[in-house]
């Protein structure tokens, strides 16, 4: 699920719930009064989670605190009270119950977030109970934590920094603490059934790559795992040589950036430099877009972080898939198809003009590598206008990203007036397996070891070296590190991936040799399956094994 | 009664994100409203937990009702958000 190899001591989430007892009321409106009470404490308790985190952990615990207070749980509540009598604590349970029930009938996404209503109906009846919230154990040295499943309030209060891996006994690949894991590269499993019967004194060894959990392993059980220390790898910062082969070939580790936090995060992690750098951020929630002034200091902050590096700008992308206000424009029936990235040129031809205007005056102004790059690129005539108006702008170095099947089967024709080409491998695998990176059911397509996304990343590899085009990779792949050595052996000179993938990363590079890379890459593109690619590439990529990667 | 319909343009359906938001703007206002997908049953729409229930993918219909000063003003914003992409 996330990977990397672990053992430790097992410590379970506590939580002090039990299911009510069914009883009945006793008094019907104190009952009430009481749950009001609960729900509200729970709901703002709730709320100020939310309010200390960040991104999808603060989506989730926004939406619990508008649970724990929802009006028709309350309606329901006082009917089961009032017309069956349940005491208050029993029809809290009840009524929450009825309503996790009607999500995970309807199945898929909706199924999982169950357990987020289940963390609601648990913490109204604790806090009924005189108990106080659930919360994380708290232990002194490093363990494994498991649990039913983890709630994003459930570890808003867990230390980190001692967490060795999580096994959940519930919980899918979308669940919160997957999420969690993997943005933390925590190694997790989930969906472990019986590991809630494990003894309290129990070792715990995962395997988050595999899926493997083994409860008291033996010695011989634990080659290759870790048990102290940060299992979360330690971020050291990359020193001169990173990036560099056993045999001295060099490739840049770069990182991809959405703001100016994110580039001091990246400088302080030793980035080489700034792979993509997205500016949607410039443009959320403007009613009018940003003016040039206003973009020109934004880019000037974070170039200074990069002086005498390279940063890679990435224009606008935003459209139908990406509202933003200001753009207007009809829901399109299949967004990921439309009107997005360089197309909004012909509709709105004034932004990338001013867009463009402002980077120019940034790299002025500071001595950063700038690399500007528009995106979504399909025909040779946009490649062709970008790059003249970039040029007219005085931007030295100017490139496209690689998306569209479309560009890498012109690449002959759309290359050559490129300073470089940067390969998204998430919408390249979508646009060539035309699969909906949105629809979960489709994952198996959205695979970028699918061998024909590989051979297209050959395509435009080969054309880029028959002229003087520079080819990186910004996706979520370049941060697989098996796919990086693919990558490397595919002739790819530069990868681009989140700060904290970069030390991982690293280290394989530091291992192999330019040649193992090229192993790797060929038996790669002579497999018949995403699965079959992979398992060719890591059988010549011993390194990974002893990595633990 | 009042009402009106529209297709869902959220990419992830009315949950997560979209439902939340949607939610905290019918509950933010005075007047009691009610949505339904395609046949089905209305339930209110200042419920999350209601909402979620309904399962609403991208391209579903769904009608909204509501009576009151002001109905016909308010279900034309809250169509025009749902018709948007709320994540």
């Amino acid at each position: 699920m996330s990977p990397g190899r672990v053992y430790g001591p097992a410590e379970r989430m506590i939580n002090t719930v039990v299911e009510p007892a069914d009883r009945p009321t006793r008094d019907p409106e104190r009952d009430i009064g009481r749950v009001h009470g609960a729900m509200q404490e729970v709901s703002s308790h709730l709320a100020s989670l939310a309010e200390q985190s960040t991104g999808v952990v603060a989506d989730v615990l926004h939406a619990q605190s508008l649970m724990a207070l929802d009006p028709q749980l309350v309606a329901n509540v006082r009917e089961l009270i009032n017309t069956e009598h349940l005491s208050g604590d029993r029809a809290v349970w009840v009524a929450l119950n009825r309503f996790r029930e009607m999500l995970v009938e309807a199945g898929g996404y909706l199924a999982e977030r169950a357990a987020d209503v289940t963390d609601v109906r648990n913490r109204i009846v604790t806090v009924m109970g005189g108990a106080q919230h659930p919360a994380p154990p708290r232990p002194d040295r490093s363990f494994v934590l498991i649990a039913d499943d983890l709630s994003p309030a459930d570890t808003a209060g867990l230390d980190l920094e001692l967490v060795l891996g999580f096994v959940t006994a519930n919980g899918g690949p979308t669940s919160h603490t997957a999420i969690l894991a993997k943005s933390l590269m925590i190694p997790a499993v989930v969906a472990c059934q019986g590991i809630l019967d494990i003894d309290e004194s129990s070792i715990v060894a995962l395997d988050g790559g595999s899926g493997g959990v083994i409860v008291d392993p033996a010695q011989s059980d634990l080659k290759n795992y870790r048990a102290t220390g940060t299992s979360r790898r330690e971020h050291k910062p990359l020193d001169n040589d990173a990036g560099t082969t056993v045999d001295g070939w060099q490739v840049q580790l770069l990182a991809n950036i959405g703001g100016l936090d994110e580039a001091k995060q990246a400088a302080a992690a030793g980035a080489q430099g700034v792979g993509l750098f997205r500016t949607e951020f410039l443009f959320l929630d403007k009613m009018e877009p940003p003016t040039v002034d206003e973009q020109l200091a934004q880019y000037r902050g974070v170039f200074e972080q990069f002086r005498g590096r390279k940063v890679t700008i990435r224009t606008l992308d935003a459209g139908a898939d990406k509202q933003l206000p200001f753009l207007g424009g009809d829901t399109e029936i299949n967004p990921a198809l439309g009107v997005r990235g360089i197309r909004l040129k012909r509709t709105h031809p004034g932004l990338l003009e001013a867009q463009l205007e402002a980077i120019s005056g940034a790299a002025r102004d500071v001595d950063a590598d700038v690399h500007v790059m528009a995106p979504m690129v399909a025909t040779v005539e946009e490649t062709n206008e970008f790059v003249d108006s970039a040029r007219a702008k005085g931007l030295a170095k100017v490139g496209v990203m690689v998306e569209v099947p479309a560009s890498v089967l012109m690449a002959d024709q759309v290359f050559p007036s490129l300073d470089f080409v940067s390969i998204g491998t998430n919408d390249l695998t979508q646009y060539t397996m035309a699969a909906d990176r949105m629809v979960g059911e489709l994952a198996r397509y959205n695979d970028y070891w699918q061998p024909a996304v590989i051979r297209l990343i050959d395509l435009a590899c080969q054309a880029a070296q028959r002229g003087e085009t520079s080819v990186s990779v910004c996706g979520e792949s370049a941060s697989d590190a098996a796919y990086a050595a693919v990558l490397i052996g595919l002739g790819v000179t530069g990868l681009s991936m989140s700060t904290s993938c970069l030390s991982l990363v690293n280290e394989l590079i530091k291992s192999v040799t330019l040649e193992q890379c090229q192993s790797a890459a060929g038996s790669a593109l002579r497999a018949k399956t995403a699965q079959e690619a992979r398992q060719r590439a890591r059988a010549l990529l011993p390194q990974l094994e002893q990595l633990g990667l | 009664m009042p009402e009106v319909q529209v297709t869902v343009g959220s990419r992830v359906g009315l949950h997560a994100r979209p439902a939340a938001l949607f939610v905290r703007a019918v509950a933010s206002q005075p007047i009691p409203v009610t949505i339904a997908k395609g046949d089905g049953k209305p339930v209110p729409a200042a419920s999350l937990l209601s909402v979620l229930g309904l399962a609403v993918l991208h391209g579903d219909a769904v009608t909204l009702q509501a009576e009151g000063e002001g109905a016909q003003e308010l279900l034309a914003e809250l169509a025009d958000m749902l018709a948007q992409e709320l994540d």
